[in-house]
């Protein structure tokens, strides 16, 4: 699965839980889940669990607390999917 | 059981679990009865008494999350178990009105508990047996530097 690919599933999964609309215009790596998308803490679960269920992965504590971008979630799956 | 309801961080008059009728892992039964002398009553509505969808929603958190959570923390080490809580969402549909003194029982299925969320699927029962408020619940347990 290419990068791109990636995120645009991050994005798609991310989408109903964004309450900065703006945020979802100029999504990239660098786009950060609480300030830019402001997705509240207790809905980022929420994604994480789509996010496995989309990638069929699992994803632990500490890979969660570490995941702040869509390029943290991007490089979080691609480790989880090699490691499958 | 008991040691649940002793656990909990309300108080009269906002305290919204009399028993906790079934628990296990995944699910939990409980009832309350809505005091007629609330004070909320007096207001909601002028001369026609209807508990609030506000303080239904609060007995089905109270019981559906809440109690299911300490219930799943007690089971896990000291430092959670002294944890805050906070409610973090809720989408609930009011289906009939429930009138001062009447008995409802809650029941909640747990939808996941992870990352320190626990989201529930919950139900209101009133005397009669017929559903009068259903919906999804969630909380988190805040972690030690949010608190104080």
């Amino acid at each position: 699965m290419s990068d791109k690919e990636i995120i645009n599933k991050i994005k798609k999964i991310v989408e109903p839980y964004v309450q900065r609309l703006e945020g979802l215009k100029n999504f990239q790596e660098e786009t950060d889940f609480l300030n830019d998308l402001q997705i509240n803490s207790a809905n980022l679960v929420d994604v994480v669990l789509d996010v496995e269920d989309e990638f069929d992965i699992e994803i632990d504590n500490d890979s969660m607390e570490g995941m702040l971008t869509v390029g943290d979630a991007k490089s979080i799956i691609e480790r989880k999917l090699m490691t499958r | 059981m008991q040691e649940i309801l002793e656990q909990l961080p309300y108080s009269d008059p906002f305290l919204f679990v009399d028993e906790i009728l079934k628990i296990d892992a995944d699910s939990i039964e409980g009832s309350y009865t809505f005091s007629a002398n609330s004070e909320f009553y007096k207001g909601h509505f002028k001369n026609h008494p209807v508990t609030p969808g506000v303080i239904l929603t609060e007995c089905m958190a109270q019981i559906g999350v809440v109690c299911l959570g300490i219930h799943l923390l007690n089971k896990e080490d000291d430092d959670k178990r002294k944890a805050k809580i906070a409610l973090t969402s809720t989408d609930m549909e009011f289906l009939k009105p429930v009138y001062p003194g009447e008995k409802v029982k809650v029941v909640s299925t747990k939808q996941y508990f992870r990352f320190n969320k626990l989201k529930c699927r919950v139900e209101m029962f009133n005397s009669e047996d017929s559903l009068v408020c259903r919906g999804t619940i969630s909380g988190m347990i805040l972690k030690n530097k949010y608190e104080e």
